[in-house]
């Protein structure tokens, strides 16, 4: 009869399976302590709570001894040879039933109020801390997002989380109303036989033994079935997706042989891991009949020769269940703990990355700008070993073009992560019409840019929302005016709700459809500087027609940095960056460029042979 | 749920039926122990009893406890080894028959959710499975057993058992009515809190760009909130659970010893002794009735979810795909390397529309030819078909004067290299991967392929070089080496016909130039078809087919369509200076 929780049951088996280890137990615990500060009272009360409600639960055995005894009573002994029975004090039984009664609805109340609370700041702690990661997401410079996946953050933000959650919900309570069961049942069965309270004790450490044996060599069969689960869940997504080529290179029987081969070793590790941790239950059911009977054998010989009562007996066999119990509940919350601490420290990672520098004190000295733009001799490198930029230095006029160009993967990004300040300069300056923009906030630095990426973000939310922002005091009209000078407006007035239409994974939008509606976004921002990524595929030609002189149009009077792959901007471009392998290699203007006969010239004629 | 049960085998169904019996015998066992605890009880409670008669009771209970521990260790091991094969065998099946899907099948599953069902579901009917051999059929026969077993004894006591069993029955319904559909909101509520973050994170750059940090942050922050209220009420709920269950347990207790001091003080003296033994059995029956209840609801609390998966997973063995094999598995003599279109239609099976209309081309051995138009113009849909992803809707397709789906599938596929719009790598090394499959006859030298495609000088300069390993995706290789494996990959197989749909648009113009300039040489004796986007690419094809809305609007080389061909020349033109079209 191991109670438990039976919410625990189906996940990971209580027993055995593999717990994730923190790395530093004690050091995520006490951070998550100074986290939940703010819960600290109401933790410390829910625990008492467990405690008391414990501690009542134990004294009801006594009372129900006393009863059994009253009960007895009432049975025939022998007296003088002749069998005779006493009448049965109701009055007594009445009492002790009311007392029981009272003590079972007090404990019950508390265990309620316990669990309500660790329930209700479990959930709590969850959100504040997803609100935390949400947040810290926003202050962690781009740097960060090169080396951790996106799928990784969001996996800390719900199964961390989660975890954390759970685990806490679970684990603390159970743990003070364990050690509070064990050491009360302890103190209990001693008060009322020591001769059976050692027997209770030495059955009950014979069945832990035996269980400590199980669970030790059901570890190794538990981390093979993980890993089984992992690589064969791995292969199916792998051959699923790449269904088409598998297909069309004839690679099915291959790869159902490779298969077949992860399938097998997985039932081998499968039923051995579901074998051991199966035995888990019997092997609780036993130490509990194990003790069961020891208790019976031995009390009754106790009974017989008169040195406990009958009740004691009754008494026993229940306090034989409070005893067994929570020691299973231990192992089990300690390990919740550890699970707790692992997740936690993965949560707290996160929290601890270095964030960009707090610049609240800079004063915002970029307004009305003109969109003169000097690079002063700046040098930059991603990783500080392979620098990628080093010493250039231009000037460029307020409203002049200039195009960023070069292969694939040759950095053209970087001189867009300079000028917003994704990234700092490792030296040198970049200046706004004549200010560093060091020396401001990087809001203020956003403000005056203008940037349309290729890789188009929109959100769900209606097209409106989608292109108003966040940007405040925006009119319908000017929604609508910014998508008339795009063209994209017939689409949109063609659209059962208009501009209301929410855009979502179900509403199927061309890629040029979704880079106009970017476009039409920074129109509205309206800043003084821009820059724009220009699409290369995948857009037909009506449409890349459309964009082309959207693109044309916002760059009128703004100063832009366009990574460029149409001739029109290269050939019109007031300077052009050559880059490759993530260096500057080539500046100038086309005529220059192609009079070089360099790397540019080269690239130049290569897309017409 | 009951239908899926078909996959087990006549010997999983055998030890099911052994491990019955261990269950069976069990439950025996288990009730056994109250009995021989009734009989000490008597023991004790009978004046001059003899300690012996204690002890061969005790002996007998041990035995009983220990021989209920085996029979469940066996009732384990049977348990298990059938989840597992089961849950092997129904992984096998699955993926075995997603292998046999056409692009058709897949499409209308979608991956992502055949997937699901290929893991995650069979894990949930595995378990299932393993938990109900389990406990399901024990808690029954237990409650059933140790109902009659104490219901001759009292019949106070049984309205007592009756009324917890039906107390708990009730609250957990009640439960499960208000907080079950909570549960399932609960996935919805995450994966919205997840879109809302991953949103924040694609856009990271936008975001910073127009400051809207405290934009999105305000979104997550809705989202959480919404998350965390379901999460209160759910958690809530459940807080009643543990301390009611334990109330009704030690009330039930009570009330059977309360009850028995008036059953024993209304009986005779011989009597007494009888009914207080039973008093003492019954209340260790009563917990065991009621535990079974409480394992029954438990298993009933998990069975939706195992039975809808057990059904997502039905729907895949039970379809068919559409696809059938022919058995022709050589081309027709002279004919090797062409292709012919004879008005081919084509229409998706879920589709309104026709994607192609009445097609007609032929291509010979050793030409190139190349499709063009704007998207949705039909040009990936149209080769495809060469490869038979799909059926045509009317016309024929013949490769090598056969056709399509005369062929055995397998034979077409070997004539033919295909590179896709997204390069597909597999987890493995580089040379595995472009000698990839199987085309019943060898590859090309690995090294020669790759040179072809441009890829050599790149793999060389990793450490192991051809043997370097590529994690699962090739992510560990950039967009443009990938497309580039990939183009060695068709290479290495020495097709009669390659295909390229639209896979020179991840590479730059001089990659993209360089490897057809290869090509020419190096596969001069296969029939080429490119799928493209920039008229750069397809400017030197033998023949160029321009495709709008679905119809073959233009065909001839780039100079004989730039003078009649008016899509062509729109396409021309956007993409190209007057001088550079000359």
């Amino acid at each position: 009869m191991n109670g438990g929780k039976k919410g625990s049951f189906g996940k990971r088996g209580a027993f055995g399976a593999p717990v994730e280890k923190a790395k530093d137990f004690k050091g995520t615990w006490k951070k998550l302590i100074a986290y939940s500060k703010t819960y600290l009272p109401g933790i410390a009360a829910a625990l008492i709570a467990a405690s008391l409600g414990a501690a009542l639960t134990i004294m009801g055995p006594d009372y129900l001894k006393q009863m059994t005894d009253e009960i007895v009573k009432g049975l025939p002994a022998l007296v003088g040879g002749q069998p005779f029975a006493a009448g049965i004090d109701f009055g007594a039984i009445a009492g002790i039933a009311r007392l029981l009664i009272l003590l079972y609805l007090v404990a019950a109340v508390l265990n309620f109020t316990e669990h309500f609370i660790m329930a209700t700041i479990s959930a709590k702690i969850s959100q504040k801390m997803r609100t935390g990661i949400s947040e810290k997401i926003n202050k962690l410079p781009l740097k960060y997002f090169d080396t951790t996946s996106y799928g990784d953050i969001l996996s800390r933000m719900t199964n961390d989380v989660d975890t954390v959650g759970q685990t806490l919900n679970q684990s603390l309570d159970t743990l003070a109303r364990s050690v509070t069961m064990f050491v009360g049942s302890l103190i209990m069965m001693v008060y009322n036989s020591w001769v059976l309270a050692l027997t209770a004790v030495a059955t009950t450490l014979i069945g832990f033994l035996l269980m400590a044996i199980t669970m030790k060599h059901s570890k190794k069969y538990f981390s093979q079935q993980q890993d089984g689960l992992g690589d064969i869940n791995g292969y199916i997504e792998e051959i699923y997706t790449g269904h088409a080529i598998v297909k069309a290179y004839n690679a099915g029987t291959k790869s159902k042989v490779a298969f077949e081969n992860i399938n097998a070793g997985l039932y081998d590790s499968g039923w051995k891991s579901q074998f051991m941790s199966g035995l888990m239950r019997p092997l609780m059911e036993f130490v509990g009949n194990f003790g069961y009977v020891a208790v019976c054998v031995v009390g009754a010989a106790l009974a017989m020769n008169g040195t406990i009562t009958f009740g004691v007996i009754v008494a026993f066999m229940i306090y034989i269940r409070f005893f067994t119990q929570p020691l299973s509940q231990l192992a089990q919350s300690l390990q919740q703990l550890q699970r707790t601490a692992a997740a936690g420290e993965r949560v707290f990672e996160f929290f601890d990355a270095a964030e960009m520098e707090d610049e609240s004190h800079k004063p915002k000295l970029l307004s009305n700008v003109k969109g003169h733009v000097q690079f002063k001799e700046i040098s930059f490198s991603y990783d500080s070993k392979k620098p990628v930029i080093r010493n250039f230095s231009a000037t460029i006029g307020a409203g002049q073009k200039i195009a960023i160009v070069g292969p694939t993967g040759a950095g053209k990004t970087t001189i867009v992560n300079l000028l917003m300040r994704f990234y700092d300069t490792n030296t040198g300056q970049i200046l706004i019409d004549g200010i560093p923009i060091q020396n401001v906030p990087r809001e203020n630095v956003h403000e005056q840019f203008g940037m349309v990426l290729q890789d188009t973000w929109l959100f769900e939310g209606t097209i409106k929302d989608n292109i108003i922002y966040c940007q405040v005091g925006v009119s319908d009209e000017e929604v609508i005016a910014a998508c008339q000078a795009t063209g994209i407006h017939p689409f949109i007035k063609s659209l059962p709700e208009g501009y209301d239409t929410v855009l979502d994974d179900k509403t199927n939008l061309s890629v040029g459809q979704k880079q106009l509606l970017t476009i039409a976004r920074a129109m509205i921002q309206n800043s003084p500087l821009l820059i724009l990524d220009e699409a290369t595929s995948s857009v037909d030609t009506r449409t890349e027609k459309l964009v082309q002189s959207a693109m044309d149009k916002l760059t009128q009077g703004r100063t832009s940095f366009v990574i460029a792959h149409r001739l029109s901007t290269i050939k019109n471009a007031d300077l052009i960056l050559v880059m490759e392998k993530g260096n500057i290699i080539e500046t100038g203007n086309h005529h220059e460029l192609l009079a070089q006969n360099g790397f540019y010239a080269e690239l130049y004629n290569s897309q017409f042979s | 749920m009951i239908k899926i049960l078909k996959y087990l085998t006549l010997r999983e169904w055998l030890m099911s039926f052994i491990s019955l019996g261990f269950i069976v015998a069990q439950v025996w066992l288990d009730l056994r122990l109250p009995d021989y605890m009734s009989e000490i009880t008597r023991l004790t409670q009978t004046p001059g009893s003899a300690m012996r008669d204690v002890w061969i009771n005790g002996g007998f209970m041990l035995l009983c406890a220990l021989s209920s521990v085996v029979a469940s260790v066996i009732v384990g091991y049977f348990a298990s080894r059938i989840g597992a094969g089961f849950s092997q065998r129904l992984r096998s099946l699955l993926f075995n028959k997603v292998e046999s899907f056409s692009m058709e099948e897949i499409s209308r599953f979608s991956t992502s959710s055949l997937i699901t069902r290929s893991t995650n579901d069979v894990t949930h009917v595995q378990m299932f499975i393993t938990l109900a051999l389990q406990i399901a059929i024990k808690s029954p026969i237990m409650a059933v057993w140790a109902i009659t077993k104490i219901a001759g004894k009292g019949m106070e006591w049984s309205m007592v058992t009756t009324v917890a069993v039906l107390a708990i029955i009730l609250l957990v319904s009640v439960l499960l009515v208000f907080v079950m559909p909570k549960f399932k909101m609960m996935q919805a509520l995450t994966d919205n809190i997840t879109r809302v973050t991953r949103e924040n994170l694609l856009g990271l750059r936008v975001v910073r760009a127009y400051n809207a940090e405290g934009y999105q942050e305000e979104k997550t922050l809705a989202a959480n909130d919404e998350l965390t209220q379901t999460q209160l009420y759910t958690n809530r709920a459940l807080v009643v659970l543990m301390p009611f269950m334990q109330t009704l347990m030690s009330g039930m207790s009570l009330a059977i010893y309360w009850i028995g001091a008036y059953l024993i003080d209304a009986a005779d003296l011989t009597g007494r002794l009888e009914i207080f033994s039973n008093m003492v059995v019954f209340s260790q029956y009563s917990v065991m009735v009621i535990m079974s209840f409480m394992m029954l609801i438990f298993i009933f609390v998990l069975m939706p979810r195992a039975s809808v998966a057990a059904s997502r997973i039905h729907e895949i063995l039970d379809t068919e795909p559409m696809i059938t094999d022919g058995g022709v598995t050589e081309s027709l003599d002279g004919h090797d390397g062409e292709i012919c279109f004879k008005s081919v239609s084509f229409k998706y099976p879920k589709g309104s529309e026709a994607v192609l209309h009445q097609i007609d081309f032929e291509v010979k051995k050793g030409e190139t030819v190349a499709f063009i138009g704007s998207t949705g113009s039909g040009k990936s849909t149209l080769v495809q078909l060469i490869l038979r992803f799909f059926d045509t809707s009317s016309g024929q397709v013949f490769v090598g004067g056969v056709n399509v789906k005369d062929y055995k599938l397998s034979s077409l596929l070997a004539k033919i290299g295909y590179v896709p719009q997204q390069a597909v790598l597999f987890k493995g090394n580089i040379r595995d991967n472009i000698c990839f499959g199987d085309t019943g006859r060898g590859y090309v030298p690995v090294e020669t392929a790759a040179q072809t495609a441009l890829a050599d000088e790149f793999i060389e300069r990793l450490e192991y070089g051809y043997d370097s390993p590529l994690s699962q995706g090739g992510t560990n290789v950039s967009g443009g080496q990938k497309q580039r494996l990939s183009i060695a990959r068709a290479i290495a197989r020495q097709p009669e016909i390659l295909i390229f749909d639209d896979s020179f648009s991840a590479l730059d113009y001089k990659t993209d130039r360089l490897v057809r300039h290869n090509l020419r040489t190096a596969a001069k004796e296969a029939t080429v078809i490119i799928v493209a986007q920039r008229i750069g690419t397809i400017m030197d094809a033998d023949q160029i087919i321009v495709l709008d809305e679905g119809r073959i609007v233009g065909t001839g080389t780039h100079l004989e369509l730039l003078a009649s061909c008016s899509v062509y020349q729109e396409i021309a033109k956007s993409q190209l200076s007057e001088e550079e079209l000359r």
